[in-house]
């Protein structure tokens, strides 16, 4: 309701014509619980006059503007014209690019608003790809477009937080260009991806990212945005980082923990990183996965002669998964920054997350389509392209309860956001491995069945509701990303990335009628429950009636700010609180032994040091270090020439 | 105290007596408690039983229905540990008759050779000294300062040859000990095909450079920086990380050193997962905490440094007690290393300086009675569990230690559990100036020590000799820590899924040459052709990714151009 009022405060910011009033005339219309109708039909011929409680705004009960809007009287056979008439006109638009064309304007009728804090029952106007006006009996310009959505929830669009569509791999790319990959998303009812950008390592980050938005700019159907890769780490890529956060609209930054020898960062690594962009105000997101191990774990799978895709799952066990995420989380804790858990695949992982929550850790956990909805029996299926089909990093757990635990964190709150991590390459690209599983390349599909999926598996289930649901797919990524309010939600002046969800369609996934161009689907027969019944893109209706009007190029890069709330608020204010202060004593005046066995008795150093304030810090330390290795190097260190070797004897 | 200086002259009439009876007292084992008498002649126990018939001229010694309890056993000392070529204030003789003080008929030292020194010198070296010096039984851990071939030659040797079964490793101490996680692996593959026990000091010592980098540059560098670098977080990731090494290789781990409730719960957890995981609290993380390193008297909050450190969290000995007490941790040592105030003074204007190691040798079974059976936590049977018999089991010296039995080794305590005794340093054995226990009341002391069938400590008196310790040779594959091993080690069988062979498309990789492995078709059957050269398909695997930068560079520029998306600035950059 808050929401309702304050969009409807907005009042003064619209054009005249719109000017609102107040309507006596029935609306036929289902209306189904919610908020505004907590009694069925309480509010018929009723119209809630918000701007009349707030003091010092016009009442709505002004005169009516123009022409009386023809969706108050709407029939069945007036909005099939409606809708034919929408169609003829999308054609112009396709071509007119984001000309203010009348199809931009639409109006969506009998809905029920789903956010992620409340559902309420309202009709939402939008106007230029923003979302105008909320609220019962708008008041809209003629000729415009109604949708009636016969009490189906309205929710805010999908982010899918994770993909990797048309990325390079060895010389190929996954088959799933930005054009595709985003269709899919449309079909799914996801109105926003974000990219992974993966540079090679040694090259610039600034370059792969440039790259990227070329490549989306010119594909991409849906808005999107980018998170970078750090795959190595020097003072170069500080500063390129740096520049991609502050003037390239990148906020968050993907790690390694996993890839030896590739793209996997040591601890010191990670501890700069995480310090240096818990400063900056970025996001950083690990690959949680310990690769040291799995490598010596691959060498010995492939020794004893396993070299199918099982031998995937074998060599990366789950408690390599939840050792590197109790790692990240302890270097996270420890440099005060916000740590964001890629692909948690496995129980194990998702626990030490959840774990580290309750100690007050911040951190957010994305479990993928993959991981939520099926398990890793696959990996020992006969068929060898269906189960090189499943091979993704971190695997699938062969735990057949995995995705029901998932979900159920999920919905406790206990992992925040969803990705899909779509990532496909055909059979014969995943045939590169045929003989030798570490060859694979890693990844499956779910940008399109990641909404559908998790409505079937957490929402029909009752684990979770509709709200919560909102939060999972959408809005927390939106917060995450500080992409909100203007995505994530409807509400006055967002975005308007609508799907009309039906709660009860039941679609059968299968490769054959799936939008991605790979040959297996990992949820090939899973029957899931829910699917978007219409879903608006940018303003414009991309999916309606099953079929899909995307057009390619129209994608909107969205630069994302540093900073982020929903993460930075509580580390600020605990950097304010950690502050470390050393004991003040007196000085120690009593022997101090001498640790050069050589001159025993003469004790310049310990002359030269015997005051801790007027010494250089700096110095000091760095003398110390090098005191500890070589004692021939002392005289050295009293010099000044100190050598900055950080080991400690014991 | 006086018995020290007088035992030279005066021991001997005592060490000739041989043939002992302790009469009247209750006999605790891990296991059970009875009334019976104990008969030992020629350092081994004869016989245990009532109404025993003895030879004549044998001292008797009135137990007055106290408790009879296997000696204590100290498995984590360090009395030879030089820190900068100074050897600690207590060296093996000072320290072993703190250990019969306080009821502790046993020690395990570490041997700390340096890296790039010979494993097997280093610990000749220590045995040499430890023999000379030595006034009760002792054995012996090696610390692995690095991981190379050659130490695996001479690990062989130790457990083959010498009797060493345990071996400790190093997560902490960056650039120094601390060994990757590649290393670790080996490690641990390596020592538990020998049937060794891994011992890990478990820090993560690369966040602990960092932290003490941040510390010092704040400007704080008295002993408070210690606890503030080491936050208990590290120890308890190193844990994490150590258990699910040892869990991937089945091999049994030893946490040496646990000074933390994150850390204890760590272990917890992975035991209720199965994992075969020991963890040893210290005297000083069971008895006091770490809120000292803000002493404003520095030496004493230097007294106090070790590694990891005392947790500032003053429930941590609550904590740990009560785990040691429902058996999720199972042994207690000391991490006895005691260094003069002039040594800790090294470090006095850099906290990381300081050499670590704090005193507990003699405190260590009163403080587990006190804080633990005399509240009512644990029971006496699982009081000589945990710091006696537990690591006898673990540490394969059982029955002949930890138990009082027929044939055992007779290392026998009268303990007596209603003596009030205050910790002072006027009044303790060892050598160290700061008793980091100073002023705290202790109920449960030692009234009667019987080493090697000696009475060395009587109405407070010590009566020792210098080299009277044996070395206890320990043989590798302990039950208590393999039986499970070697069981999961049959079971845990990984097979192939035999699919027929793929026959359809393969994307053509452009970097061919990258893939080493010659004949693919000869490897299409995983099953009937086994070892096509297994090593260089394993090294084939990381070239493949395009990781090893100098492979190739060579081949990059040839077929690079075929990758068309982004290929043009691909071959610019990396050029």
């Amino acid at each position: 309701m808050a929401e309702a009022r304050r969009a409807l405060s907005r009042e003064d910011e619209l054009p005249v014509y719109l000017a609102r009033s107040g309507t006596a005339d029935q609306a036929a219309r289902q209306k189904h619980g919610g908020l505004f109708c907590s009694v069925e039909g309480a509010y018929e011929s009723k119209t809630i006059d918000f701007d009349a409680l707030s003091v010092g705004q016009r009442g709505s009960r002004t005169p009516r503007g123009q022409k009386g809007v023809d969706t108050e009287t709407p029939s069945s056979v007036n909005s099939a014209h409606e809708f034919k008439k929408a169609t003829e006109l999308k054609h112009d638009v396709d071509k007119a690019l984001l000309s203010n064309d009348e199809s931009d304007r639409l109006l969506i009728k009998g809905g029920r608003i789903v956010n992620d804090d409340q559902s309420f029952c309202a009709d939402i106007y939008m106007e230029d790809g923003l979302i105008k006006q909320i609220g019962d009996n708008l008041i809209v310009p003629g000729g415009v477009k109604t949708i009636e959505a016969d009490g189906k929830m309205v929710i805010p669009g999908g982010i899918d937080i994770h993909t990797h569509f048309q990325m390079p791999y060895r010389g190929t790319t996954t088959v799933d260009d930005f054009c595709q990959g985003t269709k899919a998303a449309l079909a799914g009812g996801t109105t926003m991806i974000v990219d992974h950008v993966i540079p090679e390592p040694g090259s610039s980050l600034v370059e792969a990212f440039e790259r990227w938005r070329e490549w989306a700019d010119e594909k991409s159907c849906c808005d999107y945005s980018l998170h970078v890769d750090i795959t190595h780490w020097n003072d170069s890529v500080k500063q390129e980082v740096e520049i991609l956060l502050k003037e390239k609209g990148v906020n968050s930054f993907q790690v390694y923990m996993a890839y030896k020898d590739l793209y996997q960062m040591s601890n010191s690594e990670l501890y700069e990183i995480f310090t240096f962009l818990g400063e900056l105000g970025g996001i950083v997101q690990v690959h949680a996965e310990n690769g040291e191990i799995i490598a010596e774990e691959q060498a010995r799978m492939l020794e004893i002669g396993i070299t199918g895709p099982e031998g995937h799952v074998l060599s990366r066990p789950e408690e390599l998964e939840a050792e590197a995420v109790f790692r990240a989380v302890t270097i996270a804790s420890q440099t005060n920054c916000p740590l964001y858990v890629t692909r948690v695949m496995s129980k194990s992982a998702a626990d030490i997350i959840s774990q580290a929550r309750k100690k007050g850790n911040v951190v957010f956990g994305e479990p993928i389509t993959a991981s939520l909805g099926t398990d890793g029996t696959h990996y020992w299926s006969k068929n060898w392209a269906k189960a090189a089909s499943y091979v993704t990093s971190p695997p699938l757990s062969p735990d057949p309860t995995t995705p029901d635990y998932l979900n159920t964190m999920l919905a406790s709150g206990d992992l925040n956001v969803t990705g899909s991590a779509h990532c496909t390459f055909s059979v014969a690209q995943k045939a590169i491995g045929k003989d030798d599983f570490t060859q694979i390349p890693e990844g499956v599909n779910g940008v399109e069945e990641r909404m559908s999926l998790i409505w079937d598996k957490a929402v029909v289930s009752g684990k979770m509701d509709e709200n919560l649901f909102v939060a999972v797919t959408s809005t927390n990524a939106a917060k995450i990303l500080n992409l909100y309010p203007r995505k994530g939600r409807i509400a006055v002046g967002s975005d308007s990335d609508l799907v009309i969800w039906d709660p009860d369609l039941v679609k059968t996934v299968t490769a054959k009628t799936h939008n991605s161009a790979a040959e297996y689907n990992v949820f090939e027969g899973m029957e899931l429950r829910g699917a978007p019944m219409l879903v608006i893109c940018q303003g414009k209706i991309v999916l309606e009636d099953g079929k899909l009007q995307a057009t390619s190029g129209l994608g909107r890069f969205i630069p994302c700010s540093s900073f982020p709330d929903f993460a930075y608020k509580r580390i600020k204010a605990r950097k304010q609180l950690a502050v470390l202060r050393a004991v003040p004593r007196g000085m120690y005046d009593g022997p101090v032994s001498d640790f050069i066995p050589m001159s025993r008795g003469a004790t310049p150093s310990a002359s030269t040091r015997s005051s801790p304030t007027k010494a250089p810090i700096r110095n000091l330390h760095q003398s110390g270090f090098s005191l500890a290795g070589n004692p021939k190097l002392l005289h050295n260190v009293i010099k000044g020439n100190s050598v900055s070797m950080s080991f400690r004897k014991h | 105290m006086s018995g020290a200086s007088f035992q030279g002259t005066r021991s001997i009439p005592h060490l000739t007596s041989e043939r002992l009876l302790i009469k009247g007292g209750r006999v605790v084992n891990d296991d059970q408690s009875f009334y019976a008498d104990v008969y030992v002649e020629d350092g081994v126990i004869k016989q245990v039983g009532e109404n025993l018939v003895v030879p004549g001229g044998v001292r008797v010694v009135e137990a007055e229905g106290r408790m009879v309890i296997p000696g204590g056993i100290d498995t984590n000392t360090c009395l030879n540990k030089a820190y900068l070529d100074s050897p600690p204030v207590d060296d093996f003789y000072q320290g072993t008759k703190a250990a019969l003080a306080g009821g502790t008929t046993m020690i395990i030292d570490h041997v700390t050779p340096q890296p790039g020194t010979s494993l097997l010198q280093v610990f000749e070296q220590w045995q040499e000294v430890a023999d000379r010096k030595c006034c009760c039984d002792y054995s012996l851990h090696v610390d692995i300062p690095q991981w190379d071939e050659g130490v695996k030659d001479e690990l062989e040797v130790l457990v083959q040859e010498k009797g060493i079964n345990s071996f400790q490793v190093y997560m902490a101490y960056k650039d120094l000990f601390q060994m990757t996680d590649t290393q670790l692996y080996e490690a641990f593959s390596f020592l538990s095909n020998l049937g060794a026990v891994v011992l890990v000091h478990a820090e993560n010592g690369d966040l602990i450079a960092q932290e003490q980098k941040k510390i010092l540059e704040m400007g704080i560098t008295g002993p408070e920086g210690h606890p503030l670098s080491r936050p208990e977080e590290l120890e308890a990731e190193a844990v994490f990380r150590a258990i699910t090494i040892g869990n991937r290789v089945n091999c049994p781990v030893y946490i040496t050193r646990v000074m933390s409730k994150s850390a204890a719960d760590t272990l917890t957890q992975a035991r209720r997962k199965g994992c075969v995981v020991f963890g040893e609290p210290l005297t000083a993380s069971l008895a006091t905490d770490g809120s000292h390193y803000w002493n404003r008297n520095w030496a004493k909050a230097a007294a106090c440094v070790t590694s990891p450190p005392l947790s500032p969290d003053p429930t941590t000995p609550q904590h740990l007690h009560t785990l040691l007490a429902c058996g999720d941790l199972q042994v207690v040592g000391s991490g006895h290393c005691a260094y003069s105030t002039a040594q800790k003074a090294i470090g006095k204007d850099n906290f990381t300086l300081i050499p670590e190691g704090t005193n507990g040798l003699e405190e260590r079974m009163g403080f587990v009675w006190d804080r633990a059976a005399a509240l009512g936590k644990m029971d006496e049977n699982q009081f000589v569990a945990v710091t006696s018999t537990n690591a006898a089991k673990i540490f394969n010296l059982y029955p002949r230690k930890g138990r009082i039995a027929v044939g055992s080794d007779a290392d026998i305590v009268i303990w007596d559990p209603d003596r009030i005794k205050t910790i002072t340093a006027k009044l303790q054995q060892s050598a160290l100036e700061y008793n980091i226990f100073e002023g705290m009341e202790c109920r449960g002391v030692p009234v009667l020590v019987v080493s090697q069938g000696r009475v060395v400590y009587e109405d407070d008196k010590l009566n020792v000799q210098q080299g009277t310790g044996r070395f206890i040779p320990r043989k590798p594959f302990p039950d208590h820590a393999y039986q499970r091993i070697n069981t999961r080690n049959k079971v845990i069988g990984r097979q192939a899924v035999s699919r027929g062979v793929y026959d359809g498309p393969v994307y053509d990789v452009p970097s061919t040459p990258k893939y080493i492995t010659p004949a693919p078709s000869a490897k299409t059957s995983p099953t009937t052709q086994q070892p096509p050269p297994i090593r260089n398909l394993h090294q084939s695997n990381f070239s493949l990714s395009g990781a090893q930068v100098d492979d190739n560079v060579p081949r990059r520029s040839g077929h690079r151009i075929i990758a068309p998306p982004g290929g043009r600035s691909n071959i610019t950059s990396l050029g």
